[in-house]
């Protein structure tokens, strides 16, 4: 235990704000050259038939101290299926090796055989743990190529569903954060409020993941009845709640010997690294996608971007949850200053289907649609038609688009031929990019035991790593 | 790459690209701009020491590489250098973004590696790897990321097929995904 008692507010003293004189240099020659060489040393690649060669090489290293252990891709505490492979001296890991990949589902080139309405359906599911993140970043690069703009409207739900989806993320991390390092009770609260957040998206979405809600150029439904009574209802609980896990967590003397100067990692390095979001604002660099470049009207709404300079889990720790109260904080403002209007654009051949309505089938065109095209119209059934089939078509040319997830950057690369398929989509999950620095933040430093609580501060999923 | 008619960057980087003009007159192939994102086509052999200078520069400082992929453009235009790997650059300084862009063909798709100058470039670079093949050269370990190590094409090349995997059962073959018709029996068009 230390001496100086931690407290719930945020360090920002020596904090690192953009633009202003700091001097961050790069990573010295040497040091890169030789965390290079370790990195090439053995690779290990998801076939798993290489396991005989690892042990083999281990056995004919000729040091008897040296184990090397596999975990996963089975692994609970590996969040979802990721492999390590750890080598042991004792207790203090010489090496680790993350190898990714085995829930690969190719979804970026699938992508390239539907339309770009259909590709919100696919994108939804990387990272599964913030759909609205993906669908968002996703429909706002196709609409910088389209050269339109959702309605006011369409761009305040986003925001309000985004902030609510960083709530829940947020949740899941702590509740399994919690869980691997045995502090059971917050595993339970954790999922407990995310079970009401998922009400709520349900209610709005009609699913609890996997919405595909965020459309290009709008959402596809309004805030059905009562919904707002209901978040702000959460709103006022959450505030408590969390309140309540830091009583729990943030003086607990076992949670700060599990966390404190766990898995440290300076600036500098993790910059090198590519790491984004609350594990670089844990190391004290004032940067948040939201402030930097705002997107979807975030400059309207006020609230501070939490910083720690700890740079280790803890540090992480207090950021995530300071995030969590930012969030409600923009959540209540954005349900204060919700303008009317619609939630699609106007033209007709971009917003199919918007117009939806809950039948007893499910969710469907509305009756009125039905009978216009089937008894009204015959242009309006061919339109239907064409839309239905081939979508609308996107001038040609790139864009990367990048958004604030609960993890980091996550950027969306898309290319357009003038086509009604995307020609491709490239996705920048920040899952995938800060995996890569479990690897220094534990080789060396770290003790097995702490290789669960290093790693989990990462946050990683791997169906946005894998894509 | 379609590129607005009056190209106009916006004021933040004209530096860096003036700069870039004077330092590396060889390397710089085009400058162009598209919805406000600026594109700088580079010479393959050229990279490495220009993404150093972007990194280092203060006018530049495009200390996050935020992004790395790779595209393949066969049916986008007529190029025989087909495969291109994008670069997008961010400066926590400047507040600024910018992409470079390489282009080189199926018969020598030989890209030097960024991994000296960004570690990031290196899950990056076998990535692009794993799909397109391209071969960076210098990089500690380019071996597949996301496919199993002995599959054989690079699954997000235009010319490879969706799915790409011909299923067998008992008594029936069915087609790779884009391929088949069912007319009362799997055929591939």
């Amino acid at each position: 235990m230390s001496e100086t008692p931690p407290t719930n507010e945020l360090v920002d003293e020596v904090v690192v704000r953009p633009g202003e004189a700091h001097d961050l240099p790069p990573t010295p020659a040497a040091e890169r050259v030789e965390m290079n060489e370790r990195r090439a040393q053995q690779v290990v690649a998801m076939g798993g038939g290489d396991w005989a060669e690892v042990t083999a090489r281990a056995a004919t290293e000729g040091d008897d101290d040296v184990m090397v252990i596999n975990m996963g891709p089975q692994h609970p505490s590996t969040h979802g299926v990721l492999r390590l492979v750890v080598t042991l001296r004792g207790e203090e890991v010489t090496s680790l090796q993350p190898v990714v990949g085995y829930l690969h589902t190719g979804i970026e080139k699938s992508t390239e055989f539907r339309t770009w309405v259909q590709g919100v359906t696919f994108v939804t599911r990387m990272d599964y743990l913030s759909p609205i993140f993906n669908e968002t970043a996703y429909c706002l690069a196709v609409e910088k190529l389209l050269g339109v703009q959702a309605p006011p409207r369409a761009q305040a739900l986003r925001v309000l569903m985004m902030e609510l989806n960083r709530i829940s993320s947020h949740l899941v991390w702590l509740a399994t954060t919690g869980l691997e390092l045995g502090a059971l009770s917050i595993m339970l609260y954790g999922f407990r409020e995310r079970e009401e957040i998922l009400d709520i998206l349900e209610d709005v979405t009609g699913l609890r993941m996997n919405h595909a809600w965020v459309r290009p150029a709008g959402v596809s439904q309004d805030l059905p009845d009562g919904t707002e009574d209901k978040i702000r209802a959460f709103v006022a609980d959450m505030r408590g709640k969390a309140d309540e896990y830091e009583t729990l967590l943030t003086n607990n003397p076992i949670w700060l010997e599990r966390t404190r100067g766990i898995g440290h990692l300076d600036l500098d390095r993790l910059i090198d690294l590519g790491v984004t979001g609350p594990m670089l604002r844990a190391a004290g660099l004032d940067h948040d996608l939201r402030k930097a470049q705002p997107y979807c009207g975030y400059e309207q709404y006020d609230f501070e971007v939490p910083i720690a300079t700890g740079a280790d889990v803890y540090a992480r720790y207090q950021v995530r949850m300071a995030e969590m109260r930012q969030s409600l904080r923009i959540v209540e403002q954005v349900l204060d200053t919700l303008p009317d209007g619609p939630v699609m654009v106007e033209d007709p051949k971009i917003a199919w289907p918007a117009r939806l309505a809950l039948g007893p089938d499910g969710l469907g065109n509305s009756p009125a649609h039905v009978r216009h095209i089937m008894g009204e119209s015959m242009e309006a059934l061919i339109h239907h038609f064409k839309m239905v089939t081939e979508g609308f078509k996107v001038p040609r040319g790139e864009v990367y688009v990048p958004v604030e997830s609960p993890r980091g950057e996550l950027g969306y690369h898309v290319v357009s031929d003038g086509g009604n398929l995307p020609y491709r989509v490239h996705v920048r999950d920040p899952s995938f990019v800060n995996l890569q620095s479990a690897a220094p933040m534990v080789e060396g430093r770290l003790l097995v035991a702490d290789v669960i609580a290093a790693l989990s501060s990462i946050d990683p999923v791997l169906g946005g790593v894998d894509r | 790459m379609s590129a607005d008619t009056a190209f106009q960057p916006p004021e933040t980087l004209q530096p860096v690209l003036t700069g870039l003009r004077e330092r590396f007159p060889e390397a710089v192939k085009e400058v162009s701009g598209h919805r406000g994102e600026v594109t700088v086509e580079l010479d393959p052999a050229h990279l490495v020491e220009v993404a150093t200078w972007l990194r280092d520069h203060p006018a530049a400082r495009f200390r996050l590489l935020a992004d790395l992929s790779g595209t393949d453009y066969l049916k986008l235009d007529d190029r025989p250098e087909r495969l291109c790997v994008d670069y997008h650059l961010y400066s926590f300084d400047h507040n600024t973004r910018l992409r470079l862009k390489v282009r080189v063909g199926v018969d020598h798709p030989h890209v030097p590696s960024v991994t000296g100058v960004w570690a990031t470039a290196n899950w990056h670079e076998r990535e692009v790897y794993d799909f397109f093949g391209v071969r960076f050269d210098g990089h500690p370990n380019l071996v597949r990321i996301l496919m199993p190590e002995d599959w054989k094409g690079y699954p997000q090349r235009k010319d490879y097929p969706l799915g790409g995997v011909d299923v067998e059962y008992i008594d029936a073959h069915v087609p790779s995904p884009d391929t088949r018709r069912y007319k009362g029996g799997w055929t591939s068009t």
